[in-house]
């Protein structure tokens, strides 16, 4: 990869996608730069998950381009995608842990794949990472026996351990009693200013937007309706911005 | 009408992609050894014990008919290769590729299915791993071996129920029966039904990780793929062995 490419690290163009009749995306545009930490908000089922999706392209745009340092991503075949995909971790919304094996073969994964690491590195890097989201000594449990926080905690020392160089998180926070949203919020923000990761995070947790987010973006309708800071953008007058960042439906007062 | 026939051209499609990309990956990629012992013992070494009870009991069911026919003609002694030919070309191929259907064929898409639905297949993707070289080829490698393996030792047991029915309980003299056995079936039975059962055995593997690999979101459409998984299997199992007994008599 170059070292030398000093343009955005992932870049948007005019995505736009259709899933069954409905048209998800209607046209996106965004630039995340490098190191940075973009969190992405919006109205469930509003696309954010599939817009964090295209910028691994786990799924393809249907036009569109989607940019990763140097490469338009769009319309790479699987195998392609492979070399750019080991730079990049994703924390799944449920956490995506493999049930066929155990907790510590999970976080070991992308290690392995990686290959040239001896087996007493790996376990020495497993321990490490399991210790950093505080689940300490749960190697040979198995997914199914863990929480959902637990395993959203396993999935992120997975995503983390290869030290990539863009980690997406799939609403990290939600599911999660606000101590351990708290400890994934600050987990998130050392992994950036510590390994210099860039992270896009799509939530709906304000509390975590404000915590993490250097920038904010809002998709709303299909587009990116605003990016700034979080202080702009959580304090925003526009209506429908203030309205999202506020919580206040516009569920009529009927009752059934 | 026509969304059906459509609907079978898609999947048929989607089977020979799958085959493609499967035949592919095994060129491109290192076999994944532990993955496939870890296969092998799933498919293979898990289904032994109901090949032996379907072998056996079918030879025994089958000899016992067979008997209480030929007894009238007073050709019992003909029981034996009648059976060991039935086992060999048809009775054990087939039989040992339903069996394998609904126990392997059918965990198999509901794996997949699962591991689809919760994300683990995108997540396999985002981990930089292509999901057909790790999930589908060792699979496909276990059942190809596995398979004629399976398939032959049906066949054991079945001629072994057959002879012990027709000659300890039946009472049909076993020098005859077991010199008649010898002289009328040949390698060629033998090899037939092996052969059939390797190709059984892609057919379980290609539909039962297809429809897994294309199951629809939800718990409703994982059971849907086990279960089209087991029919599509048996359909396509029952027509190919039509087929495939004129053409391996013709080329064996």
């Amino acid at each position: 990869m170059t070292e030398t490419f000093n343009g955005p690290l992932v870049r948007l163009v005019e995505v736009e996608k259709k899933l069954g009749r409905q048209k998800v995306l209607k046209g996106v545009n965004l630039e995340i730069r490098q190191g940075e930490r973009m969190v992405i908000i919006g109205r469930s089922g509003g696309g954010k998950s599939v817009l964090l999706k295209h910028i691994i392209a786990l799924m393809q745009p249907d036009s569109g381009e989607v940019w990763f340092r140097d490469h338009n991503l769009a319309g790479l075949t699987e195998e392609q995608l492979v070399p750019i995909r080991k730079e990049t971790g994703m924390l799944f919304q449920n956490g995506a842990l493999f049930d066929s094996l155990s907790v510590g073969e999970n976080v070991a994964f992308p290690l392995r794949e990686k290959g040239g690491i001896s087996e007493a590195e790996i376990k020495a890097e497993v321990e490490r990472a399991l210790n950093i989201v505080d689940l300490p000594k749960q190697e040979h449990k198995w997914p199914s026996e863990l929480s959902g926080g637990m395993r959203k905690r396993v999935a992120l020392a997975r995503a983390a351990i290869a030290k990539p160089a863009l980690m997406l998180y799939d609403e990290p926070t939600s599911g999660l009693d606000p101590v351990v949203a708290d400890s994934i919020n600050k987990l998130m923000v050392r992994l950036g200013d510590e390994l210099n990761m860039t992270s896009v995070i799509v939530t709906h947790d304000m509390v975590s937007a404000r915590e993490v987010g250097d920038r904010i973006a809002m998709l709303h309708e299909g587009r990116i309706y605003c990016v700034d800071v979080p202080k702009v953008v959580l304090e925003s007058e526009d209506p429908i911005v203030k309205r999202f960042v506020n919580g206040i439906s516009d569920a009529s007062d009927a009752v059934f | 009408m026509g969304a059906r026939f459509l609907g079978m051209l898609q999947m048929g499609g989607q089977l020979v992609f799958l085959l493609w990309d499967v035949l592919r990956c095994l060129v491109r990629y290192p076999i994944r050894f532990n993955l496939l012992v870890k296969q092998i013992d799933f498919i293979g070494s898990k289904s032994v014990p109901v090949v032996i009870i379907t072998g056996s009991f079918i030879g025994a069911v089958f000899a016992a008919q067979c008997e209480f026919q030929f007894r009238d003609l007073g050709m019992s002694s003909a029981v034996g290769p009648v059976v060991a030919i039935a086992m060999c070309r048809e009775l054990g191929p087939v039989l040992c590729a339903l069996m394998i259907a609904g126990r392997v064929g059918s965990a198999m898409a509901a794996e997949l299915a699962t591991m689809k639905i919760t994300e683990q297949i995108d997540a396999l993707r985002a981990l930089a791993v292509y999901p057909t070289e790790y999930l589908i080829v060792p699979r496909f490698l276990a059942m190809l071996i596995s398979m004629p393996i399976l398939v032959g030792l049906a066949i054991i047991c079945g001629v072994g129920a057959g002879y012990y029915v027709a000659v300890h309980v039946l009472e049909v003299p076993g020098v005859y029966y077991w010199n008649n056995t010898e002289k009328f079936t040949h390698d060629k039975d033998i090899w037939i039904g092996v052969v059939k059962g390797f190709f059984f055995g892609l057919i379980i593997l290609l539909v039962g990780c297809n429809k897994g690999l294309q199951s629809s979101e939800g718990a409703e459409g994982v059971g849907l793929a086990t279960t089209e998984s087991v029919v599509d299997s048996f359909i396509i199992v029952l027509i190919a062995n039509f087929f495939f007994t004129f053409l391996l008599n013709a080329i064996l």
